[in-house]
This record gives structure tokens, C-alpha cells and sequence, in this order.
């Protein structure tokens, strides 16, 4: 087919990709660092290649929260995975978009001529979220260490209050909106309310992710997609070990509003899992799938970002679809599939809701009128992170693998993968499925 | 400056600071030791030194500094006259360096050990540098000798008794940090601080450092008794004072001489006796056999990026974690994940004990890649296959890696008991394929089999050896006949024991007299250690090629599953891991008869593996056993032993036990080749 008109000057092919198990968080601190994650994947990945690591020309990793000792993790996993010391890498964040900004630079980098191959995901450990002593407790800290004589470190340590011991949570400050102070989840229950979405639909909605994520592992269709997980205690992961084969609506509608007690909506069983994993995908340059005789998964063919009222995050895939479907001259049903990360059932809900309210689509989305009814059938067909997990940094690279591995699967043509972003915005890329460079 | 004179092993220069630098540069060495010629010539140094404001003695060559006495020395060395000569001369240098008044610095790279460190030791001040390479200790010990230029003395006066004794009577070395904090190095440096840390300690002279309080009290007159005899009760669980007598003996010497001039005088004494008895002469040996081994790789161009070893288990699990460990990057192919996570345990405990730094374990864990399609097969240098014994199904993956390997990639099994010219009938290039052949465990058996099979190409034991090498293994080349070297020899050994058993003598007479001998273990509790199930595997493939029974008993343990060791219930019962022993006294001429029953077979065995060229020549006979199942090192292999003890009286005795146990114990043929 021919070349439509993209934010990207050469056409980007996405060569293979692989994702680890997502891993819910129990709590403490699980066996992986968002390194540890990516580095299992990448080395997988890099492997089955008839290329070198070595001859990478650059990594790009989404990551929100890498760790202490994780300072540009993507430079951390390019040389911990064998890339050598010449292969450059840089870490990109855009909240719950990590994954798919990193997609978005790295095409732009092969773009621009710069590069052939790239190296480009997302990786998170969510449960590694720092735990921050409070601005009273380091300036005690401080005062105790610049302290020079006995007596005066002795007057330091007579000032010490208990409450200076109140740790922030970096996890749950992560998830809060900066700008408006509402949490992800409260962020949700305004949409939900907006469009009228009710728990009952939420819960069914969870409840089919669950069942289709359980059938796609049953099937094998994840086989090829995920790389298990080895851990230094004997341990290994193959699975999501966030599926609940076993839940049933009675049990999801048992479950207490978590974000807005007590009369929400929101339930920590329709919300995305808070998860621990990684994703990882080459892209590649027509020259350098040539070069390499590559095979190909797909066509990154444009990219598109949008940003809105940050307390009704959730819609932003409404917003970036729209313009996206508008750059492209593309309707609603040109899309064969769609991934809509789900980070919370009612905003999923929400975005179609959108689309069909023709006030809506006229006065925030820039059209004419309704965008259409998305048959649900299209959407999230293998589950979305309801059953899966939400690992910030890597969803946008984990849903843009697994939409190209739907569209070769059913020889389908195009597909939208999209997220909401916390602070009010939205990602979306264009994925074609094509069997070579044109 | 004034013209220096010229040196064959030293270079003298004296540098615009008025310091005068010692280079040691061992002529047609490239390796520095301190020979006879090295003494003198420091001594002529030191006895014409210019007036200079400090002396900083260093090496020239890049690999370290020195690696202690020449050992050669010792073993051309045949009158106690001679030895104590060539003593007296490094203590009486030693000790006009060590009285010198400016300022002396040895400035440390690499492996200070030994001489070497006993050098370092009598200068005022040490500093060596920060990195992985540097290495100090007085490994004396492991060659069946002790200190003998001040270093038990020195060393003591330094650090203390206890720690200094820790570090004699162990052999063990540490880092340049490590003996920074221990205090007999003065600055652990990065290179690029070597000069100003040199130039430091030269023109300032600090405050040498001092033993500090609890150290001086370790070497009092009245507190050395106590250490003393907990030390030596410690030492006693490892090594026997009738096989090892020098660490026995050093120890003796401090207890009653501590740290004086007295002491520096009977450590020279007391090292001239023990440096001719046989255990330091085999020792020694072995040290030169172990150098035969890593030379064997010399002049081959192979190094190795990428290893994929097929098989998870024990064996196989352990090879590609050690491989990964020695930096290589290794794909560790099987079935199921549940196969490959027990090995990335126990490779990353393994890591944790020998890499301590959580940078370095990190990276050791990440070249180590669980590989269950065989992803690595097309990239990998060396492919070992470690699957269980079963020639069709070996077959069958070396097809698998034919058809997908790298057409310069080494093909290796890692079968003990399976012919090579078997398993190579699936290969479209029979000449290809090589045994290489791991003890278990990998880690810590330094000895690697590399087995041709009638057809091997050279070039490709060549590379098998060479890739030993390069992750730090010793390799032995063996013809590809049933059990190897190692097994065969060991297996009579085994059967013998069992023998005696079902003939009702206790398991633990006959482990004890085993021990007695000198081996590290007895033959019934290491049948129990290495599995009965793989011991009746073994003893079955053999029987099969060389005639023999398999005891019944044997075949009865495995059925009931009692499998020694890992089952909790073999020959012994274990509680803890440890075995519940029975005493059994059984009176000397027992004893006597038992080890020589145990130790014939097994000489017997060896004399026929010479015979059929399993290994080219009786030195690297006793090298394998004595690397591989830790024959008794002290008595420097079988063969060693059998000369040592008479040949005549070996056969008599095989004549005399054919008679009374049977035809087991007909000589061999070759031992009249041996005469």
C-alpha cells in the first residue's frame, strides 16, 4: 500500500519484540528491579536476533520510577545486556505512557536518518517505588551531620520529633495528580460519572478481561510474546500472576470502592493492577531490515499525543485516537483492532462513551459529529491490564507488541494502540501489519 | 647520578628526588621469583647503594610482582647443606634490607606471594595497588613447606599472631583492601594514585605502622600457648601432622619463639628439614604437574565469547553457571523453565560466595541466559551437551546442533560413560565432536577431562583444551575409553570398598583407613556423596567393558532409593549432611590390609590405563587422579607412589591377594614396564 502521510519521514518497522510476565505487587519489594526486568527480556530478545547486541545503535526505555541505583536505566540495561560501551541509550517518561514515548523517539530517531536499528520498550518495577523520608527529617539529618562539636550534635538529636519518622510513599505520590491532587483512581470516578457509567459495567468489563487474558494463555497465543522470569531463589514466572481465572461477577461486585469511600465506583477489581514487568520491541530502518534480512512484525506508521483536563485523565485516548484517525483521513471501523489500556474499566467505558456523543466529539474533539460506535469485539480481545497489570513505565510498549502480534494473527491490516496518561493526556500509535519492507 | 652497575635480574635507577628505584626483571622469565641469582645480586645492590633519601623496590614485568622462592631452586636442591644455603642467603639479604635506615617502600602489583611477600615484608613500607589482579599471601603450605625468609615471623610482628597465623597456615591470599585492613599493606591504591602514594611515603617517612594493642598480645610469651593450641586443634580437622608436617611445624616455632631474632633463625632451620621430606618433593611435583596441565594450551588461538550448554541439571546447570562466572556469556538450554531456575539458584549462590560485590554478581547472573529454544545454538563458540546418559537422545541433540551451529563451533559432550564414537555416528562431521568432561562439583574440581574420541580432529582437542583453560580448569587429554581416566581408576577403588563391606567389615574402618592413607575422603561415604544411583550407573557401564561384578547391595540401595547423601540414607545415614559414624576400631594390620586392598585396585587400574594410552604418559596419570578424586597429593599420585614404594613389592603383593580374593588382583601386564 502506499505511503500515507506520518509524523515520521522514513517508514519504521518493528522487527520483534518480547515481554516479561507482568508481576502484581504484593507489597514488599518484589524479586526484580525495573533493570532486572528489562535486562531478562532484552537478553531474550536480543538472542533470537541474527544481529549482535553490540550492533544496536541506540536503547530508549520508558521508565517512571527506575531506582536509586538506576540513574538513566536505559544506559543500565544497554550495558548490562551486552550492548558494549559505544551503544548509546537515554530514558524517556511520560507517566503511564513511558513505553509508547520510548517507541515514539526511537521511530523518530530511525526517522531522522540517525539510526537503522533501536532498541526501545518500557520497563517498571512498581513495587520498588522509593520511600522517601519527609523534608522535616532530612533537614534534621542534615543539621545532625553539619553538627561539629558533641554539645551541638547533642542539641540536634534533643530536637527529634517521632512524626519525622512518617515516610512518604513514592508509589502512592506517583498515582496523585500534581496539579489537582486527585488520585488516578478519583480521576476515574469523574469520567465515570461524566458518561454514566455504572459499577455494573465496570465489573462486567473486568470480568471479561479476565476471561479473555485466560483464554489467550490457554490458547498459546502468548507464547511467542512472553519470556519467562528467573528470580536467584530457584523461582520462575511464565503467566500474569494477576489473572484471576476464578473471579466471577458476584465476586467483583462484592468488592468496596477503594479510591472514593464509600459511595464510589472504582473498585480495586475494576482498576489495572499495580504490577511489576517489562516490554521490549527492535525497530528498524528499511535499510537496516534489509541489511540484516529481518523479518517483520509490523509498521509503526504514526504516533500522536494529546492532552486535556488532567482531573478526567482517563479520556485521553478519546482525544488522541480522534486526531489520530484524523491525521490518518482514517473512520472508526478502518481500525481492525484496538488496544485501549484499561487502566481503570470506567474509563475505557468512558472514551467509547465519548465517541458516540455526537456534543461531545463536536465540542471537545475537534469533529463534526459522533466518531462511532467501537464494537467490543475489536477492543482488548486477549484482556487489557484489568487482568494483566498497569507497569507504567512498559504498558504502551506491552500493548503496541501485542496488537501487532493480534494483527498478524488474525491477518488483520491496521490497528490503534492507546493510553490514558496520567496528568491529562493521551498516546496513541498507528500499527499495519505488513509482511516485509515495501 | 652515578652509573649504576649492570644486573642480569635487577635494574637500579635513581630518580631526581635522590629514591632510588629496584626493578626486579627476572632475565628469560616472565614471571618474577626470587632465585639464588636474585639474592646475590640484591645483595651487592644493597651493599653499594648510593646515597639516596629512600629505596622503593618494584617489579618490571606487567603480570605482578614476585610469585615467591624459586621453586625450581628447591627442587635441585638434594643435601640439607644446599637448602639451608640457599635460606640463610634470603634471610641474611632479607634482614640488611630490613635495617636499612632511609625509608623502603615495595610498591605492589599483581601476585605478591610467598618470597615475594617476605620481601615486601621486610621493607618499611607496602603499598600495592587496588584491583582485582593483586593478590598477597604465603602459600608455602600448599607446597609442603613453610616460611623460611622471616615471613613467620615478620608477618606476626605486623598483623598479630592470630591473623598472620590464619594466613600462613591456610595458604590462602588476600586482596590489596583486605591485607590493607588486616594492616601488613600500608595503602591499598588505585594505580593512578601508585606514584603519589610512592613519592608520599619516600620523601615524608610516616610513622611505620605498628601491630596495635590486642595484635602485640597475640605474640606474647603467654597467650601464644592458648592460639597456638586452638589453631592447631583447627588445623588438625584439615590436614594430618604425619602427611603435612610444615604447618604443623611453623606453627611449633612461634608458639615457642614468637617473634624475635631467635624465631628468624629456626624458621630457616626448621624449613631446611621440612623442604626435603617426600611431601614437600610431591607437592611440589604436583605444582609442576598442575603447570604441565595449564601449558598444554599454549600456542592455541581459541578464545570463546559464547557457550551453550544443553542439559540443566547438576552437571550441566553448574558448567554454564562456572562459564558465566569466568565472564563468558552462556545460554543454559532445557525443556521446561522449572529445569533451568533450580540452576540459576545455586548459580547465584555460587556467585554470592565467590563474587561478594553486588555489581559483580549482578553481572555474572546476566551473562548467564535460561535458554529454552536454543537461541544460542546459532551464535555460540562452544556447545556442551549435558543431558542425561542415553545415546539416542544424545544423538539426537547434537543433530538438532549440527544442523544449527556455527560451522567453527565446538561440539562437546560432557558423557561419562558413553563411547564418543558412538554418539558422533549422528553428526554429518564425526571428527567434530569432543568430550569435555566435568567433575561434580564444577566449581570446585579443578580437573577437566578432554576426551578424543578415534576420529577427534586435533585442532579440535586443541580448542576443547584451550577453552578449559580459558575458564580456569585444568585439562587432561584421554582417549575416549570406557570411564576416562578418573572413573576408571576410582571405580575398583569404590567396588573394592563394597567388597569388603558385604565381606562385613564397617564402613567406617574402611573410609578411616582410606583417610589414614591420605585420601580426602572415604571411599563409602564419597560412594554416597556422588550418588549410589550414579555409582551403580558407572559400575555397570565399566563392568560391562572390563569384566567385574556390580555388588548386589548396590543394585538393592538404588531400588529402595536410598541414594546416599542427597536421600539422607546410602551406606551411611546423614543427619545435618553429615554422615552418623560407627566407630569401629579395627587393629593395624586390619588397617594395612584394607588401604592396601583399596589402594591396588586402584594402582592396578592405573598401570592398565597406561598400558592402553588412556593418558600419554604416567605424570599426567598422576596429575588426573590427584586433581580429579584428590588422591593422597602428599605421596604425588598412583604411579608416584607405586615407585616409591617398590614396584617388586606392589606386584607381590597383587600376587598375594589374587591368591587370597581373586583374580581382581592379577598385576597387570605393564608393571614391568614400570621396574
Amino acid at each position: 500500500m502506499s505511503l500515507i502521510k506520518s509524523s515520521y519521514a522514513k517508514p519504521i518497522y518493528i522487527v520483534d519484540g518480547l515481554r516479561s510476565p507482568m508481576l502484581k505487587v504484593k507489597g514488599k519489594p518484589g524479586p526484580f528491579t525495573a533493570s532486572d526486568l528489562a535486562v531478562q527480556v532484552c537478553r531474550a530478545l536480543l538472542a533470537k536476533q541474527n544481529f549482535t547486541p553490540e550492533q544496536i545503535d541506540e536503547v530508549v526505555t520508558g521508565c517512571v520510577m527506575p531506582s536509586a541505583d538506576e540513574a538513566n536505566i536505559s544506559r543500565v540495561i544497554g550495558l548490562r545486556v551486552g550492548c558494549g560501551k559505544a551503544v548509546p541509550a537515554y530514558t524517556v517518561q511520560r507517566n503511564c505512557a513511558s513505553g509508547l514515548q520510548a517507541l515514539d523517539n526511537a521511530a523518530q530517531d530511525i526517522a531522522s536518518g540517525r539510526y537503522d536499528l533501536v532498541l526501545a520498550g518500557g520497563t517498571e518495577a512498581m513495587s520498588h517505588a522509593p520511600v522517601i523520608y519527609n523534608r522535616r527529617m532530612v533537614s534534621w539529618l542534615v543539621d545532625l551531620n553539619t553538627a561539629k562539636t558533641l554539645a551541638a550534635k547533642a542539641a540536634v538529636l534533643a530536637k527529634f520529633r517521632p512524626s519525622y519518622l512518617a515516610p512518604i510513599w513514592g508509589l502512592i505520590r506517583g498515582l496523585t495528580d500534581p496539579m489537582v491532587g486527585l488520585s488516578m483512581g478519583q480521576t476515574a470516578e469523574i469520567v465515570a460519572h461524566r458518561f454514566h457509567i455504572t459499577r455494573q459495567q465496570m465489573d462486567e468489563f473486568a470480568y471479561e478481561s479476565h476471561q479473555r487474558l485466560a483464554r489467550a494463555f490457554d490458547l498459546g497465543y502468548l507464547q511467542n510474546e512472553i519470556t519467562p522470569l528467573y528470580d536467584t531463589a530457584g523461582n520462575y514466572y511464565l503467566e500474569d500472576d494477576g489473572l484471576r481465572r476464578d473471579t466471577s461477577l458476584q465476586k467483583l461486585a462484592s468488592l468496596k470502592p477503594y479510591f472514593d469511600k464509600p459511595f464510589g465506583e472504582v473498585t480495586a477489581g475494576n482498576s489495572s493492577q499495580v504490577t511489576d514487568g517489562a516490554a521490549y520491541l527492535i525497530l528498524a530502518s528499511a535499510e537496516a531490515v534489509k541489511r540484516y534480512k529481518l523479518p517483520v512484525l509490523g509498521r509503526m506508521v504514526d504516533t500522536a499525543w494529546a492532552a486535556l483536563e488532567p482531573s478526567e485523565m482517563g479520556l485521553g485516548p478519546a482525544y488522541v485516537a480522534a486526531r489520530l484517525l484524523k491525521q490518518q483521513h482514517l473512520k472508526l471501523d478502518d481500525i481492525d483492532y484496538w488496544e485501549i489500556n484499561e487502566a481503570f474499566a470506567a474509563q475505557v467505558l468512558g472514551c467509547i462513551a465519548a465517541w458516540q456523543d455526537a456534543d461531545y466529539c463536536r465540542k471537545y474533539l475537534g469533529l463534526e459529529g459522533a466518531l462511532g460506535k467501537l464494537d467490543l469485539a475489536k477492543l482488548n480481545i486477549d484482556g487489557g491490564a484489568v487482568a494483566i497489570g498497569h507497569p507504567v513505565g512498559a504498558s504502551g510498549a506491552r500493548i503496541t507488541l501485542h496488537l501487532l502480534n493480534i494483527l498478524k494473527r488474525k491477518q488483520a491490516k491496521r490497528g490503534i494502540a492507546t493510553l490514558c496518561i496520567g496528568g491529562g493526556q493521551g498516546g496513541a500509535v498507528l500499527l499495519e501489519n505488513v509482511e516485509g519492507v515495501e | 647520578m652515578s652509573q649504576p652497575t649492570q644486573y642480569q635480574n635487577w635494574r637500579v635507577e635513581t630518580d631526581a628526588d635522590q629514591i632510588t628505584w629496584l626493578y626486579l626483571d627476572r632475565a628469560g622469565r616472565s614471571t618474577n621469583s626470587i632465585s639464588y641469582a636474585v639474592l646475590d645480586e640484591l645483595e651487592h645492590i644493597l651493599n653499594h647503594l648510593p646515597a639516596a633519601r629512600a629505596l622503593i623496590i618494584t617489579s618490571a614485568k606487567s603480570n605482578g610482582f614476585i610469585a615467591g622462592a624459586d621453586i625450581e631452586t628447591f627442587t635441585k636442591l638434594n643435601n640439607p647443606a644446599e637448602v639451608a644455603s640457599f635460606i640463610n642467603k634470603g634471610q641474611s639479604v632479607f634482614k640488611q634490607l630490613a635495617g636499612l635506615s632511609i625509608p623502603t617502600i615495595a610498591l605492589i602489583k599483581g601476585f605478591c606471594l610467598g618470597g615475594g611477600l617476605e620481601l615486601a615484608l621486610s621493607c618499611r613500607y607496602r603499598i600495592a595497588e587496588d584491583s582485582q589482579r593483586t593478590k598477597l599471601g604465603l602459600p608455602e603450605v600448599l607446597l609442603g613447606l613453610h616460611p623460611g625468609w622471616g615471613g613467620s615471623v615478620r608477618l606476626p610482628l605486623l598483623i598479630g599472631g592470630l591473623q598472620a597465623f590464619d594466613l600462613i597456615l591456610s595458604g590462602r591470599t588476600v586482596s590489596a583492601k583486605a591485607a590493607a585492613k588486616m594492616g601488613f599493606v600500608d595503602a591499598a591504591v588505585p594505580e593512578r594514585h601508585f606514584m603519589q602514594a610512592a613519592r608520599y611515603y619516600a620523601l615524608k617517612a610516616p610513622v611505620p605502622h605498628k601491630a596495635n594493642y590486642l595484635q602485640q598480645i597475640t605474640n606474647h610469651a603467654l597467650v601464644r600457648p592458648l592460639l597456638a593450641k586452638q589453631m592447631r586443634s583447627q588445623l588438625r580437622q584439615k590436614v594430618s601432622p604425619e602427611h603435612y608436617p610444615a604447618p604443623y611445624a611453623v606453627l611449633d616455632l612461634w608458639e615457642q619463639h614468637g617473634v624475635g631474632d631467635m624465631a628468624l633463625a629456626l624458621e630457616a632451620e626448621s624449613l631446611a628439614r621440612i623442604a626435603l621430606t617426600d611431601t614437600a618433593k610431591n607437592l611440589i611435583r604436583v605444582f609442576f604437574l598442575q603447570d604441565r596441565l595449564k601449558g598444554l594450551s599454549k600456542g592455541v588461538d581459541f578464545k570463546a565469547k559464547h557457550v551453550h550448554v544443553i542439559g540443566a541439571g547438576t552437571m550441566g546447570g553448574d558448567i554454564a553457571a562456572w562459564c558465566a562466572l569466568r565472564g563468558l556469556n552462556v545460554t543454559l538450554q532445557d525443556r521446561e523453565p522449572k529445569f533451568i531456575a533450580p540452576a540459576i539458584k545455586r548459580a547465584a549462590d555460587l556467585y554470592t560466595k565467590k563474587l561478594k560485590e553486588p555489581r559483580l554478581i549482578q553481572s555474572a547472573l546476566d551473562r548467564l541466559m535460561p535458554d529454552l529454544t536454543g537461541t544460542g545454538i546459532h551464535k555460540a563458540d562452544v556447545i556442551i551437551e549435558a543431558i542425561y546418559e542415553d545415546l539416542a537422545a544424545k544423538q539426537a541433540v547434537f543433530k538438532n546442533i549440527e544442523a544449527a551451529c556455527k560451522a567453527d563451533a565446538i561440539l562437546a559432550t560432557n558423557t561419562s560413560s558413553i563411547p564418543l564414537d558412538e554418539i558422533n555416528k549422528a553428526l554429518q562431521d564425526p571428527s567434530r565432536l569432543v568430550g569435555i568432561h566435568f567433575f561434580n562439583p564444577v566449581a570446585k574440581m579443578q580437573l577437566v577431562e578432554v576426551v578424543q574420541g578415534q576420529i577427534t580432529q586435533q585442532d579440535v582437542i586443541n580448542k576443547a583444551i584451550a577453552f578449559v583453560r580459558q575458564i580456569d580448569r585444568l585439562p587432561l587429554p584421554v582417549k575416549s575409553s570406557p570411564g576416562f581416566l578418573v572413573n576408571r581408576v576410582l571405580m575398583p577403588y569404590l567396588m573394592e570398598a563394597m567388597i569388603m563391606l558385604e565381606e562385613g567389615i564397617s564402613a567406617d574402618a574402611i573410609d578411616q583407613a582410606a583417610v589414614q592413607f591420605g585420601m580426602p575422603m572415604g571411599p563409602i561415604e564419597l560412594a554416597d556423596t556422588v550418588g549410589l544411583d550414579v555409582c551403580l550407573a558407572v559400575a555397570k557401564n565399566l563392568s560391562k567393558y572390563f569384566g567385574g561384578t556390580v555388588p548386589i547391595r548396590l543394585e538393592h540401595m538404588v531400588k529402595d532409593k536410598a541414594l546416599g547423601r542427597k536421600t539422607g540414607q546410602g551406606f551411611y545415614q546423614y543427619k545435618d549432611g553429615k554422615p552418623v559414624r560407627v566407630k569401629n576400631e579395627v587393629g593395624q594390620s586390619t588397617s594395612a590390609e584394607i588401604i592396601d586392598r583399596l589402594i591396588l585396585r586402584m594402582l592396578n587400574e592405573s598401570v592398565a590405563c597406561l598400558r592402553e594410552q588412556v593418558v600419554a604418559d604416567s605424570d599426567l596419570l598422576d596429575a588426573g587422579m590427584v586433581l580429579g578424586t584428590g588422591f593422597a597429593p602428599f605421596r604425588g599420585g598412583p604411579i608416584n607412589y607405586a615407585k616409591a614404594r617398590g614396584v617388586e613389592n606392589i606386584i607381590n603383593q597383587l600376587k598375594q591377594f589374587t591368591e587370597k580374593y581373586g583374580v581382581r588382583f592379577k598385576p597387570d601386564a605393564d608393571w614391568n614396564n614400570l621396574k
